[in-house]
This record gives C-alpha cells, structure tokens and sequence, in this order.
C-alpha cells in the first residue's frame, strides 16, 4: 500500500503537467485529499503501533549488485510522521487559493513533487532511497522559492540549497562508508537501514587517531573511533537541517522569502527530517560516539535555544520571529533526542508533531495578513483584535500552544522534553544520560524568552489601539476577516492542538516501542563509559584494570550476519 | 593472430568506410546529399552500434580473445558503445553548423558550389575519425598502439577546432590545442620510452607480468616508476586534469559549441582507457604500502594530488567565468577530477566507476552544450551567462534541459549525475580513500554556486535587452537532442542495474588476473575461530 501513497502525488504530477493551467489547483487538491485519506486508512491499517517492528513493508529490487532498493515500510514514529505531511499538504494547497495567481501549473506541480518526497523520507527503509528523497526535497523547495519567493528570492533560495547540499554530501560519505564496512565484513552489499545500524555499532572498534606534530611539538592529538567519524558526518547531514547552532544562518531567510506555503512545509516538514534523520540514523548508528559527545551536542542545542530566542525578541518582521522561534523550538526537540532516556526521545518526537501543527498554523496565520496588508512589519499594524477577531483568536491560540501553555500541545511535549534532560544524569537506574538538572535549568530559560518574544509580539498586533496598514489593492477580492476557507485550514490544526495537549498518552504510547528498539544500546554503554571515567580520574591507576573488557567484538557480529 | 585482432576492429572498420563515404559525398554537387551528411554519419555510427554486442559475444569472441592478449580484453564492449551513442548525439547537435553562410549564399545564388570550399564532408569524416581513435584505444594491446590511437583521436580535433567557426578565436585556438597537444603527445612518449626501458617489451600484457616480477624481486625498477608519472602526466592533457589542463577554457570557448562538446567527451574517454591501460601494466596490486590502493607509492602521489588538485582548481575556475563555455570547461576539468578517483581506486569498482561516469558524463554535459547549440543572436553563438537571463521566459523548453542537465553534473539524486557520482564515491570508499571522497564531495557542494546559476538564471532574472533578440538555431535535430539528454538523464537511473552490470562485464577479464579482487573473496575463507583472532589483533580496543 505503501508505494501508492508515493505514487499518487506523482501522477497527481504528471496530470497537471499536462491539465490546463486552470485546473491545476483542483487536481492538487484532489490528490493530496486522497493521498491523505489513503494515508488515514493506512493508519488503520497499521497494526504495530506502539511495537518497535516496521508494518506495512513492500520490496522493490532496484539496484541488485549494490543492494539498492526501494524498500518501504513504517514504524509508529514515522507513520505519526507521514500522517502530519499528508494532512498538512492539502492544507497548502488550500491555503494557497489566492496568493498564487500565476504559473499555477509550477507551483502545484512542485507542491506535489514535494509531497512525494517527504513521504519517500519517512517511508524508506533502504538508506540509498532514503538520501535520494532527503535531497530531492530540495529541488521542489529550491523553485518554490525562486519562482514565487519575495525580493531576496535568488539569495534565499541558493544560500538554502548550498548549505543542505553541502551537509549532505559529507553525510552521504559517512553513508557509503558504513555501507562499505558491512560489505567488507559480510562480503554482500546491502543499505537496509536496520543492518546497517548494526554495522555501524562495531565500527567503535576501529581506532582512528589523528596526530600532527610541528618542529616536534604535538599541535594537535586526539583519539577516537571510526564510528565518530561517522557522527561527525551524518551531523553534518542533519544539523544543517533541524537546524542546529551553528548551521542555522539559512533558515530566517529561506523562511522569510519563501511563499505562504513554502514556509510551512518548510518549519512543518522538511526541519523534520533533520530531527527524524537524528532519530533514526544517528542515535541507533552511533552509540558509543552519541554517550561520549552528547554533552557537547545538547550545549549547542541549548545556544541555539537561547540565542535564537534573544534574536527573536528583536525582531520586526513577524515571519522572521516565527522562523526564528522555530530554530530554537527544534534546539528542544534535540535536546530531547541526547537526553538519552524514554521521556525525552517521547517529548522529542512528540515536539516534532506539535511543532509541526503550531508552526505550520503560525505560518499561516501570517501569510494571511501579509496578503491583505503586504506588510508583515509589526511597527505597521496594532489592534487587529478590533477589526480580524477570528484571525486574532487564532493567532492567540497558536502563540500560546507554541508558547507551552498547558492544556495546549506544545506544553507537554516542551515539558517531556526537559524532564528528560533533568532526569538524563548518571543518578537515573533504568536510563543514565549524560546529561542532568543544569542543562534543564539553562535550557528551561529559553521557555521564558519563548514566552516574551511572543507574547510581545501578540500584544503588538492584536491588542493595543488599532492601527491598520495601508490595504494593498490585492486585498480587495479578501473579506476584512477570515474567508470560510481560510478558517477551514486552521480550524483542524487547532482541533489536534487541544486534543494532543488534553490526550497525549495515544501518541506517547503508540511511539513506546521505537523508542525503546533506539535506546536499547544506551544504558550499558553510559554505564560503561561512566565507570571508565571514574577509574581514570581516581587516583590508582590498578583499577582501571578493573574495567570489564568490552563485549561483542567484530568478529562476533559477523559470525551472527554469516549465520542469518 | 592478426585474425584475432582484426576481428574486434570491425566496428573500427565499418567507421572507416564510413569516413570514406562521407568524406566523397561531401563534394557532391547536390544540395541534398551534402544536407545527409549528419544522416549517413549516423547511420555508420548506429551500424558500428550494432555489431559490437555480436562480436563480444560467443565462443568465437572467446577464442578471438585469447589470441589478441588485451589486458582489459571485454572493455571494448561497453566503451566502444558508449563512444558511438554519445558520438550520434554529437552528430545531431553538429547538423547545420559547418558551412552554414556558405551553403545559404550557394541557396540564394549569391555564391557557386565549389568543392573546394565545402568542409562538411571533412568536417564528418574528421568527426569519425577521432571516434575511431577512441575505440583503437580500447583494443590497444601495446604501447605503439595505444600512442597511435592516442593521436589519431587528437589530430582531427585540431582541425575540427579550427574549421568549426570562420573566426579568429577559433583559429587562436587550434593553434593552441595543437602546439599544447603536441608537447603533451612527445611527454607521454618519452614516458612509454622509460617504461620501455624498464619492462623490455611494449606488449601490454608481457609488461605486466614483467612488472610483475619486478614487484616480486624488490619493487618497480625507478626507470619505470618515473616513465609512468611521466606518461599519466602526458595523458592528462586529454583527460583535461592538472597540470595540463590549462588549454581547456580557451579552447572550448574559440571552438564552436558542438565541437567544445565532442572536446569535452572524445579525447576524455581516450585519456581515461588509456591511463586504465597504462596504470593496468603496473596493476593496482598489493605493492604499494598502506593507504595506496595498490599503485605504486609516487605514481600513487602522484594521481592523488593530481585528482585533488583537478577538482578543486575546476571548481573554483567555474565559479570565477562569465562564460558559458568557459565555465563548462571547468566543470569538465572538475569532473575528470571526480573521475580520476576511480582510476585511483582501481579494478574491483573503480575502473567500473570509471567508465559509468564516462556514459553519464557524456549524457549530461552533451546535453549542457546542447542548449547552447540550440540558441543563436543573429548567427552568433550566445556566449555569457547573462545570455541565459529570462532564457525561460522565450524559450521553456531549452531552460528546462539546461536546469536538468546542471542538476544532473551537480550530482542531485535522483537524476543521473547522482548514481555516477554514488558510484565513484563508494568505489573511493571502498579502496580507503574516504579523504578523496571527502574532498570531492565537498567540490560537489563548491559547484553547487555556479550550476545553480545555470539553474537560476534562465527562471529568475528578468531577460536583459540582449537576450531578447535569442532566437532558435534552425536544426531541429539539435532540440531533440536536448530532449532525449533530459529524458535519459531523468529515466535512466531506472535501469542503473543493467548499466552497472555492462560495466563490471567490461572489466572482466582483468579482474581475474589481479589480486586485487581477493579482499571480499577470502573475508569468507578462514574458519570463524581463526578470523576472530585476527580481526582481535588487527583492530584496538577503544580505552
């Protein structure tokens, strides 16, 4: 069933390649209707919630000599992941019936090549198809904003793709590489993610040490594994994406300029597969690496948390202050991932929904004003209350749910997330982190800065004495309020708002089983890795003798792939 | 013997009388049998086509093969069909360029037919000839072989270069590409000289298992170690890499678009079989130390640096041109980099890699060039890429070929340009060069800069005043040419398998006399119990 929630968005391509212009708008609409219906019923389908096993499966060779295939199957995770894409594309093409009023059959044609894509993110499990969707996301985004993006389009548009690509090519370095060690070891090509997870396991007993010596003095000296190596670059893949602290620069402006739609696809969806990719590449790739450096990576999470936050609170450009938030919301959502332990990877994936719901609303509710007024400056307008009631109330709503009022979606997944980097110290018996109380306590800060520069900005344009820009000559064709239409795009977006902030525990629970098949390695390596340290610092140097010899060595794991 | 070898030059044959024919019909008076000229070429091509996957096959091919002693005996196959599609697509974009103001005036009466003047019968049969260099190339089985065929597939571009265009930069040109040609020519000489002196034999073959017992008594005698640098240097004028690439800018941009296209393809793929042939002599077998992939440590240094420098340089040049050609030169420059990484990692997947790449890269820059070709301002080439501006706006059909085409020599899954690159990169992996893959896919990210330019220009910007007057070059062949590039670079990728399969097929025979090929074989060999000791030894413990 799988392939046809592919397949559909395609043809859906193809007819509007060749449909009228006219018509292109409909025929997106209908298929990305039917792409979620189809993917609802897939839902019902799906009888392994809540397990770590994929459902669903369908395989289709491709490449044998290389072992490429376009497997597909979904675990609970990423079937939660496909439902928010399918639900939010017609949602796009819905919400884009008046901005777009030209070059319809491009902007629906990529609307739907993307849509394919994202879907193809989720659904691979051969890691070859999974990177060739991961990087055809780009080309559908990369038109979206060149062709229907505002002034600083070109900017935008190239600074985006250079910076995904770059990371990606590195990332698909480390890809082939782990590819290249199963095949070493077993004699057989393959890129089936869950084989090579375990692959990749073994690589922490390949040394790697790095030494550069100048005039004899040690300049630089470490040592590490091949399989931080393999970190460093998947990182390099994914951080640019979420986006992480310090690979952040091109979201503001890619956002910025990107239309009503783009941007939501692109802080609903595509800043997913940064986080998802952390999920699932990361974590179960890399342990040993993950325990030793998982420290560093939240405190990059937790700078971006808190300088984004500030800049945020400086900004003009309401669309700017949303990507803006978005970049610190998702330092949440990783901080989450590292934290190592059940609560946090539920708050993580759980923040990966919620933000999606929240943002994606945000987004809209923006491009809503910015295509009455053509302003989007914050100075320019106050007291909308007065004259949009509807629109207030539902820019009200979202703010607070990204905001993390309880009761609302954003709260319990924020909340998860920093109760698992409280409780992700070496104290917890099931599940020791390396993390602990005082990243919770700094990170928990930028929930505060969250709350100012949002509520401020709230308070600048709905409330206060109204102020109304300028109405563009566009805006005579809009009601002064929101269309039927318009409230029809928001509305179920606030309806799974208040139901995932009243009754999480259905997605929590259905997500149990994943998250435990990713955190299996961890305890015993955390352990480990605490114990090596203890007898490093103390001061006899016999104990470290002490330290039980590490299990499951290569060779081991390749007597188990021979057998199977 | 020469049976034996003969029987494989068939192909070859059927181009030569093709050359023949087309060279005569060239001289006809008739308007229309000089217009098929593009045809009859074609149709020698789509014959040669034909034929080869007959004389490859069967147990005569198998019998044939032992007697002509190829070092690389089932190349021919996949490379000489890849020379002849690639060569058809060629064709079509050259219709109607050569003696085109001619032939007009001779239409309205301005100008008589005089045989003397007309070039498109030469222009052809230098076309074919330089085609069938390249596939001498593949049945080379010495080196006076491999040199002859080496320079018959550069001399009829010197002269293609020079009669493409009636302007002096094409002129300034040829004159350049042969002066630079010919030093490359007496510095690959000098190099199968030394390598003469060191084997005692020219037959490839015989130098390899000379070679070989060199490498078994205490390593390749210095003679020859410095006669292979030497030769791969000389070789790498042909493959556009450093440091002889140099020529390959002004070059491209004085000759016209559709010979800077062949420029960029045919003497490529001579180049690359030709630094498999020599490189194959001295084998990719164990000798080299660590980290090497079996080459021989300086000849090792030596592809290595050229490679980095190669990408990084064309790369970086691109970035810098305002000119279409020019740029595309550099790009052409940086992909024989990203090559160069297969030749270094060797049989197994390397040479693979390699000759994957060759067909992909043909398709897509073809293509490239093929926009180019496709436009004119009042008979003029269109030259910056301020040109391409608004390209979409008049022209849609060519912008979208160009995009498609940029995307795909920028390596973006899915189209085809990413499989190529996949495979140079996990056959990089593979030998142990993770630097070099490193290094490259960060060229890739480099290029993404200006190929994007390719992409943006023609949708965003608005069309500057010049780009108004662009108009349609008259052959239609040439559109469809851009076309079916696009197609094949969107739909081929479906069919990887069977390519990658023609690939591994064309390496064969070589395979199975290295020992190269061993490391995945005897991973299963030792009994799990002995391999577990070895592996514990082998690897650290992390502490």
């Amino acid at each position: 069933m799988l392939p046809f929630l592919l397949l559909i968005p395609l043809i859906g391509t193809v007819a509007i390649i060749f449909a009228p212009a006219k018509h292109a708008k409909a025929i997106a609409l209908v298929t990305s209707l039917l792409a979620f219906i189809l993917s609802v019923v897939l839902g019902f389908l799906f009888d392994k919630w809540g397990t770590s096993e994929f459902g669903l499966t369908a395989e289709i060779p491709w490449f044998e000599t290389f072992g490429v295939t376009l497997n597909m199957g979904v675990d609970s995770v990423s079937m939660l992941l496909v439902l928010l894409t399918t639900l939010l594309m017609p949602l796009c093409v819905w919400g884009s019936a008046t901005a777009i009023t030209e070059r319809l059959k491009e902007f629906y044609g990529w609307l739907l090549v993307i849509e394919t894509a994202m879907v193809g993110v989720f659904v691979a499990t051969d890691l070859i198809f999974f990177y060739v969707c991961f990087e055809l996301t780009l080309i559908p985004m990369f038109f979206l904003i060149a062709l229907f993006g505002g002034e600083n389009r070109a900017k935008a548009c190239i600074k985006f793709f250079i910076y995904t690509f770059t990371g990606s090519m590195i990332a698909l370095a480390g890809f082939i590489y782990v590819a290249w060690f199963h095949a070493d070891q077993t004699g057989m090509w393959t890129f089936d993610i869950s084989t090579l997870a375990g692959a990749s396991q073994q690589l922490v007993y390949i040394p790697f040490s790095l030494h550069w010596n100048l005039l004899g003095w040690n300049i630089l000296e470490f040592d590490i594994t091949a399989q931080h190596l393999v970190l460093l670059a998947l990182l390099a893949g994914f951080a640019v994406k979420v986006p992480l602290f310090p690979l952040h620069t091109w979201l503001p402006l890619a956002h910025t300029e990107a239309p009503t739609a783009g941007s939501v696809i692109l802080a609903s969806v595509l800043l997913k597969l940064g986080t998802y990719g952390l999920y699932r590449f990361v974590l179960p790739m890399a342990p040993d690496a993950v325990v030793e450096w998982a420290p560093f990576i939240a405190v990059l999470a937790i700078i971006g948390i808190l300088y984004t936050a500030l800049i945020c609170w400086v900004q003009d450009d309401i669309k700017k202050l949303i990507a803006y938030s978005s970049v610190s919301h998702l330092g949440f959502c990783v901080l989450g991932l590292f934290a190592l332990n059940p609560l946090g990877l539920q708050g993580s994936v759980l923040y990966m929904l919620n933000h999606g719901l929240s943002t994606g609303a945000l987004f809209f509710l923006v491009g809503m004003i910015y295509e009455r007024y053509h302003t989007r400056d914050m100075n320019s307008m106050s007291g909308l209350s007065k004259i949009m009631p509807i629109w207030s109330f539902f820019m009200v709503f979202f703010v607070l749910s990204s905001v993390g009022l309880p009761g609302l979606n954003g709260f319990i997944s924020e909340f998860l997330c920093l109760i698992g980097t409280f409780t992700a110290s070496l104290d917890n018996a099931a599940y020791p982190g390396m993390l602990g109380p005082w990243y919770a306590a700094i990170a928990s800060v930028g929930m505060i800065f969250a709350a100012m520069y949002l509520l401020i900005m709230v308070g600048k344009v709905v409330f206060g004495p109204l102020k109304e820009p300028s109405v563009s000559h566009n805006a005579q064709s809009l009601p002064r309020d929101l269309s039927f239409r318009e409230i029809s795009i928001l509305l179920p977006l606030a309806v799974l708002c208040v139901y995932i902030g009243f009754r999480p525990q259905p997605f929590t629970e259905a997500m149990e089983g994943s998250i435990e098949q990713v955190l299996s390695p961890y305890p015993a390596r955390v352990e480990r890795l605490a114990r090596r340290r203890e007898a490093l610092l103390s001061p006899s140097v016999r104990e470290l003798s002490t330290v039980p010899p590490e299990d499951t060595p290569v060779d081991s794991f390749r007597e188990e792939t021979n057998d199977g | 013997m020469m049976a034996d070898k003969l029987w494989f030059l068939v192909p070859e044959l059927i181009l030569f009388a093709g050359v023949v024919v087309v060279s005569i019909m060239g001289l006809s008076p008739r308007k229309g049998v000089r217009d098929s000229l593009p045809l009859i070429t074609c149709i020698f091509l789509g014959m040669a086509f034909a034929v080869i996957p007959a004389l490859y096959g069967g147990e005569r091919a198998e019998a044939h093969m032992e007697g002509a002693a190829l070092l690389f005996p089932y190349l021919g196959k996949f490379a000489k069909m890849v020379v002849c599609l690639i060569g058809i697509g060629l064709v079509m974009i050259s219709t109607g360029m050569i003696d085109r103001k001619y032939e007009r005036a001779v239409q309205t009466g301005r100008a008589t037919f005089d045989p003397i003047r007309a070039t498109r019968g030469e222009y052809f049969s230098f076309f074919l000839l330089s085609l069938i260099g390249v596939m001498l190339c593949c049945s080379a089985n010495d080196l006076i072989w491999l040199f002859l065929s080496l320079e018959l597939t550069s001399l009829p571009t010197y002269i293609m270069v020079a009669m493409s265009r009636s302007s002096r930069k094409a002129q300034e040109a040829a004159v350049k590409y042969f002066f630079l040609g010919a030093m490359s020519a007496a510095m690959f000489l000098f190099g199968f000289a030394l390598l003469y002196g060191a084997a005692g034999t020219i037959v490839l073959s015989e130098m390899r298992s000379a070679f070989a017992e060199q490498i078994a008594t205490g390593g390749i005698n210095a003679i020859g170690i410095f006669g292979m640098i030497l030769a791969v240097l000389g070789v790498s004028f042909k493959v556009v890499a450093a440091p002889m690439h140099f020529y390959a800018p002004d070059v491209y941009e004085g000759a016209a678009v559709p010979v800077a296209a062949f420029l960029a393809f045919v003497p490529k793929t001579a180049g690359f079989i030709a630094l498999m042939l020599l490189l194959g002599t001295m084998g990719w077998a164990d000798h080299g130390g660590p980290g090497t992939t079996g080459l021989p440590g300086p000849v090792f240094s030596t592809l290595w640096l050229v490679a980095v420098i190669t990408m990084t340089l064309g790369n970086i040049g691109a970035l810098l041109q305002r000119s279409v050609k020019r740029m595309l030169a550099y790009s052409s420059i940086a992909h024989s980099g990203y090559m160069l990484i297969g030749i270094i990692a060797g049989p197994g997947l390397g040479l693979n890699a390699v000759l994957f790449y060759l067909l992909v890269y043909g398709i897509m820059n073809t293509g490239a060039f093929t926009v180019l070709a496709a436009l004119e301002r009042g008979g003029q080439e269109i030259e910056t890429v301020e040109d391409l501006a608004g390209l979409r706006v008049r022209h849609p059909g060519m912008a979208a070929v160009l995009s498609i085409c940029a995307g795909s020599l920028l390596g973006l899954p899915p189209l085809l340009g990413f499989w190529g690159k996949l495979y140079l990169f996990m056959a990089g992996v593979k030998a142990g060069q993770i630097q070099l893959v490193v290094i490259a896919g960060l060229n890739s990210a480099i290029s993404a800069w200006y190929y994007l330019w390719l992409v943006t220009l023609p949708i965003m910007a608005k069309p500057s005043p010049q780009a108004e007057t662009i108009v349609r070059s008259p052959s239609m062949w040439t559109r469809a040419m851009g076309a079916i590039a696009a197609i094949l670079i969107i739909l081929l990728p479906l069919f990887s398998n069977r390519l990658v399969e023609a690939t591994q097929e064309a390496t064969r025979g070589y395979l199975a006399t290295t020992d190269t090929g061993r490391k995945f074989a005897d991973v299963e060999e030792p009994p799990p119990g002995e391999s577990s000791e070895t592996a514990r030894a082998e690897t650290e413990q992390p502490h």
